[in-house]
C-alpha cells in the first residue's frame, strides 16, 4: 500500500481520483483490523488527518461543525460540546478504549457502516448532517442517508465526508445514548439506543426522536416510538409503548454477539432507558452518565 | 490477609514471607525483558504457516512450487520434510504430536498446519504461505461430544478403540478412552439419601488467553545442531518433543527459555518449534516464527468443552451419601483431554462413601486441547459445586456447613486413591465463614454464592545450581521458566538459608545446555520442587562453608555455626567470617564454592480453596456483574505473599471470564467465528472489583518451609460460585457455560412463566 | 512493495527510518527502529500491549500506519524512565507486584502515564475505565489498579511532573 497525507480537501479529492484503488482513513481503527482479517488492501491510503478542516471543532452561533477525522476524545473532552450534547458526546466516547478514542472519528464510525456503530443513533436523533467532498465541491445530506447497509454507504467513489453539522438543540432538550454490551468496555454494541427529548412547559414531551443501532442493517429512527411520546407525559405507560414500538421496529440477526430474540427484547428496554435519561436531562434533573 | 495455623508456634523468617522486588521486575517495567519474538539475529528470516481452512479433510496434494519461486523465499517445508514417525514405529502419542505440528494425510481442524515458509520478510513469508496450493477432499466433521459420540458419526482416527471401555468395543469411534473411579455401593447410597438431585451441565472450550502469542527463533548450524530461543513453560520437555518430531536426539538442540508472556498450561507443548528448526536447517539461516492472535485462537490448545451428568444424594442432616458422575470432554483432534484429572478431582474435596465417576476422552474436529490451569478440575467443579449448592438449599443447610460436614481431612481416603496427609480444606471453609465479606449483609439487589475447589499440585524433577561469587553474593540458577514470580521465591529461599539480604541474591534461569534436567513449570510445582532443590544446594553450601571456616580456624567443623550470614566459632573467640570473607579465601580452602543438586521431588501438598462472590444482575438485560469477591486458599506457607496473592487473583479472574463470556464459537462449517480478543471476551479492568485474598497457611509437612503449590486451585471454583450467586440473586439456576447475558435473560424470562 | 522514509522524534531523539508504507507503527518500532519493548498481543487494537504515546496521546501502535508518525513525537516504554531513576509508575508497579509475566506491562505503564498526565487524582473507577483497553491475563488487575493509585498519590505529594 502507498500512503499520502494531503493537507487540503482538494488535494485529497485529487489523490482519490488519481488511484481507483484508494481509501481515505482517519483513525484506521476499523481499516487495519479488516485488512488483517483478509479484506483486500487498498493500493493507496489517503490520510485525512493533516487537513485542518477535517480535524477542526467549531462552535457557531446556532450549530457546531465537527471535522470528520477529529479524534472522538476531542469531543468528549470538550465541556461545551459535551454539555450541549451529552448523549452524542457519550456515544462518541463509547467507541472503544482510551487508545481507540484518540484515533476513532465520527467520519470513520459512520462510513465503516457497521450496524452497531455507537455514534450513529446519537447522530440521528440530533439530525446531524454530513458535508461530503465531491469532485467539484461539497454536498450536504442527513447522516441517515449515508449508510445503506452493513459495510456500505451511499458515497460515490472518490467522495468522503469533510465535516458534520449539528444544530444546537432547543431549550429544555436532552439527548442520551445507551448500549448493551456483555462486558463493561471493549465490546461492539449488541443493541444501542439513542434518544432526544424536548419538553414543553408542562413537562410533557414536545418532540421526541428515538433511534436504534445494531438491530437492523443500518441504524434507524423509530417513528412509532416517537409518535407514542409526542405530546405525552413521560410515564410508565408511554415508556411501555416506546419499548413495544422499539422491539417491533427491530430487524436484527443472530450472530456471535446476540440472538434475534435477545436483541428485540433488549431494544425495548434500552429505548425506554434512553428516553428516560434524555427526558431527565431535558428537565435538568441529572447529567449522570447513562452508560456506566 | 494471611491466616496461619498455630501462629504462636509458626517459625518466623527474615526473608521468606516478605515482599521483595522480583529479580526480573526492572527489565519488565522498562521494556528490556526479552520475550520469544524479541530476539533479532543476523541474517534472520521470518516464517509463516499455511493452515487448513477446513475442519476435516483429506490432503490430496500439496504444490509448493509457486511459493518456492517467490522473491525472498528461502525454504518451504511440508510433512515430507519431517520423519514419518508412524512408519518408524513410534509411540502413538508421538505420531499424533507430529501430525498435530504438521498434517500428513488429513487435516483435522480449521487451522491445522500443512506447510511452512521462511522468507526475508514477514510479508513475503505470508504471501508465499498463501501461495502454497493444497488440494483437499473435505470430509464430514464433528464439533461437540454429542456429535462425536452420536451413532454414525464420522470417525477421526479409524483405529481408535476406546481404552478402558468394558466390554472392549468392536469398532473404532471417537471415544479415545474412559476413566473410572468407584467406591461402595451407589444404589444403597442413593437409597440412604433423603434428597437426590440429577442435573446435566455443558461447558464450552475456553482459551488460556495469554497475552503473548507463541514465538520462537531457531538457529540451525551445519553441524546438525540447533539453538532454539522460545517462550515456553518447559524448555527441557520442549526440547524432547521438538527432537522427537524432527527425528533428532534431544542433545542436538539447545533450548533457551525466553521470558514468557503467560502460559497457564498452554505453552507446555509444541506448535511452531519443529517448523522453525526445520526451516532453519533447510534455509541455512536463523528463522523467527511467531503466531498472530488469530492463529493462537485457531491453532493452539484451548481446554475442553464438555457434557456432564451428575447425580448426588444427601440426608436431611447434611451427609452426602452418594455421587454419580458421567463426563465427556472434548479432546480436540487428538486424544488427551483432562477428563482423567477431572475424574480424580471431581469429588476430592469430600468424603463420600459411595460413588461412581466415569469420564470419556472424545476427539472432535477442533484444535487439540492443551493444559489450562488445574486442567479438568474447573469444568467438573462447575457441576459438582452447583449441585451441592442446590442440595444445601433443598435441606435448608448453609452451603459452607454442608461442605464442612463432608470435608476431606487428614486421613480421608481421597476419591482418587491415596490417603490425604495434612490438608487445609476445612481451614479455607472456615476462613470464608469467618470473613468480613461473609458476615456482611448481601447488598441490596445482589445475590451471594460460594464454592470450593481442589488441585493436587505435583513435585517432579528439578535441578539447581548455587554459586557464591568472589564478593560473597549468591547466584541461584534453575531450569524452571518463571511464569508467576518463582525467581523471587528462589531468591528469598537463598536469602533465608544464608541469612543475607535478598538483594545479594540473583536468580536466573539457564538453558538446556547449562543446567540439568527440569520438568515443566506446571502443576504448581516450581516453588515446591525447584525451591526444594535450591534449598538443598544452600544447605550443602552451608556445610561446605562451615568446613572452610573450620579449616581457616583450624578447629572442628562441629565448633562452627552458620548464623545471620556468617560462620561463627561456637566459643566466640574468632572473628566471624562472612560469605564475602569465605569467598575470598575459597581458592585456599577447596576451590570455588558451588553446588548442583537434582531430585525428583515428592511430597507436594494438595491445594484447596473456598471462594465467595456477590453479584448484581440487571434482570432486564441479563447482565451480571461481580460486585465483591473473596478467595481463601491454602498456600502452606506463602514464600512471597504478593505473588501468592497474584496467583490467587489471576486464577479467580480467569474463572470469572469463563463464567460469563468466554467460549469458542464455531460456525456449522467448523470454522471459528471469534478468533480475536474482540469477540473472545476476557475480563477487562472495568468489569471487576478488587479481589480480596485470604492466604491460609496449613503447612505442608513434606516441605522444609511448608510450601504448597498455589498456581492452580484458584481457577477451580469461580464458575460455580457465580452460578450459585446468580441463583441467589434472581432464582435462576444456569447449567450451561458461559452464563452470558443471552442465556441469563432467557432463564429470567422462563422463570417468570 | 514500497517503503516510506519517516522522520519523527522517538523518546526524545530525532529518528529516521524506512518502513513498509502499509506497515504498522508497531512493526516499524520493533523491526525498523529496534525498540522491542512495544509488544504485539493481537495486532487489532483489542489488547493494548502496543500502547505508545503519540503527541502525548495514548494509542495502539498496531493501529497506526508507520508513515503517520512523520513529524510526530512518540514515547515508548523505553522512554519512560530517567537515566538513573524509574518513573513513579514503574517503581509502584515493582513494589505493588503489579506484574507477573510482564508482557502487558509496557502497555499498561504507557496508558497509566497518559491517565495521570490528564487526571492526577483519579478514582478507582476512573482508573479501571482508563485502563479497560489494556488486557492482563495474569494479575486479575487488582494489583495494577492499586499500583496506579499509589503512584498517583505519590506524584501528587511530590508535586512531580509526570
Amino acid at each position: 500500500m502507498d500512503y499520502v497525507a494531503p493537507t487540503t480537501v482538494e488535494d485529497a479529492v485529487g489523490a482519490l481520483a488519481s488511484s481507483p484503488d484508494s481509501r481515505v482513513f482517519a483513525g484506521a481503527t476499523d481499516l487495519i483490523p479488516q485488512i488483517r482479517s483478509g479484506r483486500p488492501e487498498p493500493g493507496l491510503l489517503v490520510d485525512l488527518k493533516r487537513i485542518d478542516r477535517l480535524t477542526a471543532v467549531t462552535e457557531n452561533d446556532a450549530s457546531w461543525t465537527i471535522g470528520a477525522a477529529t479524534p472522538t476524545s476531542r469531543l468528549t473532552e470538550d465541556p461545551a460540546f459535551s454539555g450541549q450534547f451529552p448523549g452524542l458526546s457519550e456515544a462518541a466516547g463509547l467507541i472503544g478504549s482510551d487508545q481507540i478514542q484518540n484515533r476513532s472519528s465520527l467520519g470513520g464510525n459512520l462510513c465503516n457502516a457497521s450496524p452497531a456503530a455507537d455514534s450513529v443513533p446519537a447522530m440521528l436523533v440530533n439530525d446531524t448532517r454530513a458535508v461530503i467532498a465531491t469532485a467539484d465541491g461539497t454536498r450536504t445530506i442527513p447522516v441517515g442517508d449515508v449508510t445503506t447497509g452493513p459495510g456500505s454507504t451511499s458515497l460515490s467513489t472518490g467522495e468522503f465526508i469533510v465535516e458534520f453539522e449539528v444544530d444546537k438543540p432547543p431549550a429544555d432538550t436532552g439527548d442520551a445514548y445507551i448500549r448493551m454490551i456483555p462486558r463493561t468496555e471493549m465490546d461492539i454494541a449488541v443493541v444501542g439506543a439513542g434518544a432526544r427529548i424536548t419538553l414543553d412547559a408542562d413537562g410533557n414531551c414536545a418532540e421526541a426522536r428515538v433511534a436504534l443501532g445494531a438491530v437492523a442493517p443500518t441504524a434507524r429512527r423509530v417513528a412509532d416510538a416517537e409518535a407514542a411520546l409526542t405530546g405525552q407525559p413521560i410515564n410508565d405507560d408511554t415508556l411501555a409503548a416506546v419499548a413495544a414500538a422499539a422491539s417491533d421496529a427491530c430487524d436484527p440477526i443472530d450472530d456471535k454477539r446476540g440472538t434475534i430474540a435477545y436483541r428485540k427484547q433488549v431494544a425495548g428496554v434500552l429505548a425506554k432507558r434512553a428516553v428516560r435519561l434524555a427526558a431527565d436531562r431535558a428537565a435538568g434533573i441529572t447529567t449522570a452518565n447513562g452508560a456506566h | 490477609m494471611t491466616m496461619t495455623e498455630d501462629p504462636k508456634n509458626a517459625p518466623s523468617y527474615k526473608w521468606v514471607g516478605s515482599r521483595s522486588i522480583r529479580p526480573d521486575g526492572l527489565d519488565k517495567v522498562t521494556g528490556k525483558a526479552r520475550f520469544g519474538a524479541d530476539l533479532k539475529l543476523p541474517n534472520m528470516l521470518e516464517g509463516a504457516v499455511t493452515r487448513s481452512p477446513h475442519a476435516h479433510a483429506r490432503i490430496v496434494s500439496i504444490d509448493t512450487s509457486a511459493a518456492e519461486a517467490m522473491p525472498g523465499v528461502h525454504a518451504v517445508i511440508t510433512a515430507a520434510d519431517l520423519p514419518d514417525l508412524a512408519e518408524a514405529g513410534a509411540k502413538t502419542d508421538d505420531v499424533f504430536m507430529s501430525a498435530k505440528v504438521l498434517a500428513r494425510d488429513k487435516v483435522l481442524w480449521e487451522g491445522h498446519p500443512v506447510a511452512a515458509v521462511a522468507a526475508t520478510s514477514r510479508e513475503q513469508a505470508r504471501a508465499a504461505a498463501d501461495a502454497i496450493d493444497v488440494v483437499y477432499e473435505t470430509l464430514p466433521h464433528v464439533l461437540t461430544v454429542d456429535e462425536a459420540l452420536a451413532d454414525g458419526a464420522p470417525v477421526l482416527h479409524d483405529t481408535m478403540i476406546t481404552k478402558g471401555a468394558d466390554p472392549v468395543p468392536e469398532h473404532a469411534s471417537n471415544a479415545a478412552s474412559r476413566a473410572l473411579h468407584e467406591r461402595g455401593e451407589l444404589d444403597k447410597g442413593f437409597a440412604d439419601a433423603d434428597l437426590v438431585l440429577e442435573r446435566e451441565y455443558t461447558t464450552k472450550p475456553v482459551h488460556q488467553g495469554y497475552i503473548e502469542p507463541h514465538a520462537c527463533v531457531a538457529d540451525a548450524g551445519q553441524d546438525g545442531r540447533a539453538e532454539l530461543f522460545v517462550s515456553s513453560q518447559g524448555h527441557f520437555s520442549m526440547r524432547a518433543m521438538t527432537a522427537t518430531t524432527l527425528g533428532w536426539e534431544p542433545s542436538q538442540l539447545n533450548v533457551t527459555p525466553a521470558e514468557i508472556g503467560g502460559g497457564f498450561g498452554g505453552k507446555t507443548t509444541i506448535y511452531l518449534e519443529p517448523l522453525a528448526v526445520r526451516l532453519s536447517t533447510k534455509a541455512g539461516r536463523p528463522v523467527r516464527l511467531v503466531m498472530d492472535r488469530g492463529e493462537v485462537f485457531k491453532a493452539t490448545g484451548p481446554t475442553s468443552g464438555s457434557r456432564m451428568k451428575i447425580k448426588m444424594g444427601v440426608t436431611n442432616d447434611g451427609q452426602i451419601t452418594a455421587a454419580e458422575v458421567w463426563m465427556a470432554f472434548e479432546a480436540g483432534a487428538f486424544p488427551g483431554s483432562p477428563v482423567g484429572a477431572a475424574a480424580m478431582t471431581a469429588i476430592a474435596c469430600y468424603d463420600i462413601p459411595n460413588f461412581v465417576v466415569e469420564g470419556f476422552d472424545v476427539v472432535c474436529n477442533k484444535p487439540k486441547v492443551a493444559a489450562y490451569r488445574a486442567p479438568g478440575a474447573p469444568i467438573i467443579a462447575y457441576g459438582i459445586e452447583s449441585i451441592i449448592d442446590e442440595l444445601a438449599k433443598g435441606i435448608e443447610m448453609d452451603p459452607i456447613d454442608l461442605r464442612l460436614k463432608n470435608a476431606a481431612v487428614e486421613g480421608t481416603q481421597a476419591s482418587y486413591g491415596p490417603q490425604f496427609p495434612r490438608i487445609g480444606f476445612v481451614e479455607t471453609l472456615e476462613a470464608i465463614r469467618d470473613s468480613e465479606h461473609y458476615k456482611s449483609p448481601v447488598p441490596e439487589g445482589c445475590g451471594r454464592g460460594m464454592a470450593s475447589g481442589f488441585w493436587f499440585n505435583i513435585g517432579g524433577n528439578s535441578t539447581a545450581t548455587v554459586h557464591i561469587n568472589e564478593d560473597g553474593n549468591v547466584n541461584v540458577i534453575t531450569g524452571s521458566p518463571d511464569i508467576g514470580g518463582s525467581r523471587a521465591s528462589m531468591a528469598l529461599f537463598a536469602a533465608e538459608e544464608f541469612g543475607i539480604d535478598v538483594d545479594r541474591v540473583s536468580a536466573n534461569i539457564a538453558d538446556t545446555q547449562t543446567i540439568g534436567f527440569n520438568d515443566v513449570t506446571g502443576g504448581s510445582r516450581v516453588t515446591l520442587a525447584t525451591g526444594s532443590v535450591v534449598i538443598d544446594c544452600c544447605r550443602a553450601i552451608k556445610e561446605d562453608l562451615r568446613r572452610r571456616a573450620a579449616k581457616t580456624w583450624d578447629c572442628e567443623v562441629d565448633d562452627v555455626e552458620w548464623v545471620d550470614g556468617q560462620a561463627q566459632h561456637a566459643s566466640g573467640t574468632e572473628t566471624p567470617l562472612s560469605l564475602a570473607d569465605l569467598a575470598a579465601k575459597a581458592p585456599r580452602t577447596g576451590g570455588p564454592i558451588s553446588v548442583t543438586k537434582s531430585n525428583n521431588v515428592r511430597g507436594a501438598g494438595a491445594g484447596f480453596t473456598t471462594q465467595l462472590v456477590d453479584v448484581e444482575v440487571d434482570d432486564e438485560l441479563g447482565v451480571c456483574r461481580v460486585v465483591r469477591y473473596t478467595t481463601a486458599q491454602d498456600a502452606g506457607k506463602a514464600i512471597h505473599p504478593s505473588y501468592v496473592e497474584g496467583q490467587m487473583q489471576g486464577g479467580v479472574v480467569q474463572g470469572i471470564g469463563w463464567a460469563f463470556n468466554e467460549e469458542y464459537i464455531h460456525r456449522p462449517d467448523g470454522t471459528l467465528d471469534n478468533p480475536s480478543f474482540l469477540d473472545y471476551r476476557i475480563p477487562v479492568a472495568s468489569d471487576l472489583p478488587m479481589i480480596e485474598t485470604i492466604v491460609v497457611e496449613v503447612p505442608n509437612p513434606n516441605h522444609p518451609y511448608g510450601v504448597r503449590g498455589v498456581g492452580e486451585a484458584g481457577i477451580v471454583p469461580p464458575m460455580a460460585a457465580i452460578a450459585n450467586a446468580i441463583d441467589d440473586a434472581v432464582d435462576c439456576r444456569l447449567v450451561d457455560l458461559p452464563m452470558s447475558p443471552v442465556r441469563l435473560l432467557d432463564a429470567i424470562n422462563q422463570r417468570g412463566e | 512493495m514500497s517503503r516510506t522514509h519517516v522522520s519523527c522524534n522517538i523518546n526524545g531523539d530525532d529518528v529516521d527510518f524506512l518502513s513498509e508504507s502499509g506497515g504498522s507503527l508497531l512493526n516499524a518500532l520493533r523491526d525498523d527502529v529496534g525498540l522491542m519493548g512495544v509488544k504485539e498481543g493481537c495486532g487489532t487494537g483489542d489488547c493494548g500491549a502496543c500502547s505508545v504515546l503519540m503527541d502525548d496521546r495514548v494509542t495502539c501502535a498496531c493501529l497506526i500506519f508507520a508513515p503517520e508518525a512523520e513529524g510526530r513525537s512518540i514515547v515508548t516504554i523505553e522512554g519512560l524512565a530517567g537515566a538513573d531513576e524509574l518513573h513513579p509508575l514503574q517503581q509502584c508497579f515493582l513494589e505493588g507486584a503489579a506484574l507477573q509475566c510482564g508482557v502487558c506491562t509496557p502497555g499498561f505503564l504507557m496508558a497509566a502515564k497518559a491517565l495521570l498526565d490528564n487526571n492526577p487524582n483519579p478514582t478507582e473507577t476512573e482508573v479501571r475505565y482508563a485502563l479497560a483497553g489494556n488486557l492482563c491475563r495474569c494479575t486479575g488487575y487488582d494489583k495494577i489498579i492499586r499500583s496506579v493509585l499509589d503512584a498517583a498519590e505519590g506524584m501528587r505529594q511530590n508535586g512531580a511532573q509526570a
